[in-house]
């Protein structure tokens, strides 16, 4: 039966505790690494993307809006619409269609004027 | 009559714990069904405590050794459904959001600190250091993380360990935001942060799965399998020319899993090993789990607070949304900032988050196992 055992005692709670603080520390390092990983990929790519652009023969600019892949915010083209308005529309898309924002689409937001 | 009698010899093996297991059966079913939390994975719950607490002759035969065969080969064996949800649950997310700010990551890395606190508080109450270890890792807020854990280890209390981590899930709307309330102020709560929405490219977005798989390889070797198969998914997704593969990840094969992974996990719902105290403490230790981690999340977002400047304020909301309960818990977020001010949108921010909890969490379940000498 718990609690009426020997091994509670001592050892088991102290190797708790090490093991606690041990494992919080290392998954702290561990995603801070992640992050410093993704940071240096993210920018060594727009590096990448730049020289690409800058190089005379350019592939045409259709091709580098092909290569996004669709499906978060940041990729939205937006036509007279702003910022804010752009994120109330998605996030009242997803809240109406009770899907997660990350499971939808937006290729573009334009205004349409009336005349 | 004696034929008569026949039909009924089952009757004297019926005692109260059959009886109770049929009450928490349905008391499952009827939340997946009313109440629809987790429905998906505690309807197949329910029913399946119920057939395992069928009165018989011979216990173990019958619908039981059907649902003991399928333990045997879809979670004793390599715990091979668990790990293959993950594919799917990887073929679903999306890491765009987390990819463009990743300093969010921070933030799924502080609400794991409920798994490491419950580790030491259930090591009081639990004498095997695998089992207060199980019990913990339902912080992680991830039903294939805890059940590979609590089965590497061995634990005693598979099932318990698994209806409170799928229950608290379901819960989470109802357990985070008084818990964010107390931790934070109404000045906090209505910090508003900007998006920045920066164009991620599709080889960052192929490159990640394959870097953060070779990189929780170093840190936790143990969790390669889970982090490898969420990846294998995540890849299947970002690559582009396997569009069909990904559907059918997301969606056929994640739906097959959930069905065979509830009614197999009821294989360790029998009466005798339900029935104890012990499963009413891990009920109250996954609480507290939960608990912790969303505290965690959010008062590091506080602390980081006091050295940002004006206009830069993060809010401590967000934290919360480092727990791996995805997307419930960056919904959940998002919502209560929209209560606060309608115009305040924190989606983006808070799903960065819960994607990054999604990734601590399996790192902090395979450290856990490697801290534990999981088999």
């Amino acid at each position: 039966m718990f609690l009426a055992s020997p091994a509670v005692e001592g050892i088991s709670k102290a190797d708790a505790l090490v093991a606690a603080i041990l494992g919080y520390a290392v998954v702290f390092v561990g995603l801070i690494l992640l992050m410093i990983v993704v940071i240096i990929l993210g920018k060594s790519m727009v590096k990448a993307a730049k020289t690409k652009k800058e190089a005379p023969a350019t592939v045409a600019p259709t091709v580098t809006d092909d290569a996004t892949a669709p499906g978060s915010a940041g990729e939205v083209k937006l036509y007279d619409v702003p910022d804010r308005t752009a994120a109330m529309l998605m996030a009242i898309v997803a809240e109406k269609t009770g899907r997660p924002l990350n499971e939808l689409r937006f290729k573009s937001i334009k205004e349409v004027k009336e005349v | 009559m004696e034929v008569f009698m026949k039909l009924l010899e089952n009757f004297q093996y019926i005692q109260w714990q059959h009886v109770a297991m049929w009450v928490i059966g349905g008391i499952l079913i009827y939340m997946a069904v009313a109440k629809e939390m987790e429905p998906t994975l505690l309807l197949p719950m329910g029913f399946g405590a119920i057939l395992m607490n069928l009165p018989v002759a011979e216990v173990g035969t019958g619908v039981q050794a059907v649902i003991n065969a399928l333990f045997s080969i879809g979670i004793d064996y390599h715990e091979l459904f668990p790990l293959l949800l993950f594919v799917g649950i990887g073929a679903m997310i999306d890491f765009g959001p987390l990819l463009s700010n990743p300093k969010m990551m921070i933030f799924g890395a502080a609400a794991q600190f409920g798994i490491f606190f419950t580790l030491f508080v259930a090591s009081i109450f639990f004498p095997e250091l695998k089992d207060a270890a199980s019990i913990a890792i339902i912080g992680a807020a991830d039903g294939p993380t805890a059940i590979y854990v609590a089965k590497m280890l061995g634990s005693n209390y598979i099932a318990p360990i698994m209806v409170a981590a799928y229950s608290y899930m379901a819960l989470v709307p109802l357990v985070q935001p008084p818990v964010i309330r107390l931790c934070t102020t109404k000045k906090e709560r209505l910090i508003k942060m900007k998006y920045e929405g920066k164009d991620v490219s599709r080889t960052t977005k192929i490159l990640f799965p394959i870097v953060v798989t070779m990189i929780v390889a170093v840190f936790a070797p143990d969790a390669v399998a889970l982090i490898g198969f969420l990846m294998f998914g995540n890849l299947l997704r970002e690559c582009g020319v396997t569009n069909s593969l990904s559907d059918t990840a997301q969606n056929v094969l994640a739906n097959l899993i959930t069905i065979f992974l509830g009614i197999t996990i009821a294989a360790r719902m029998r009466a005798e090993e339900f029935l104890q105290i012990e499963t009413l403490i891990i009920m109250g230790l996954g609480l507290v789990a939960f608990v912790v981690d969303t505290m965690g999340g959010v008062m590091i977002a506080k602390l980081m607070n006091l050295f940002l400047p004006e206009g830069k304020k993060l809010n401590p909301m967000i934290g919360a949304a480092g727990i791996s309960a995805f997307p419930m818990s960056g919904r959940v977020v998002h919502k209560m900032g929209l209560e606060e001010d309608s115009s305040n949108f924190l989606l983006m921010h808070s799903i960065s988050v819960n994607v990054s909890g999604q990734i601590a969490s399996v790192i902090a379940g395979g450290l856990i196992l490697a801290l534990m000498g999981g088999k």
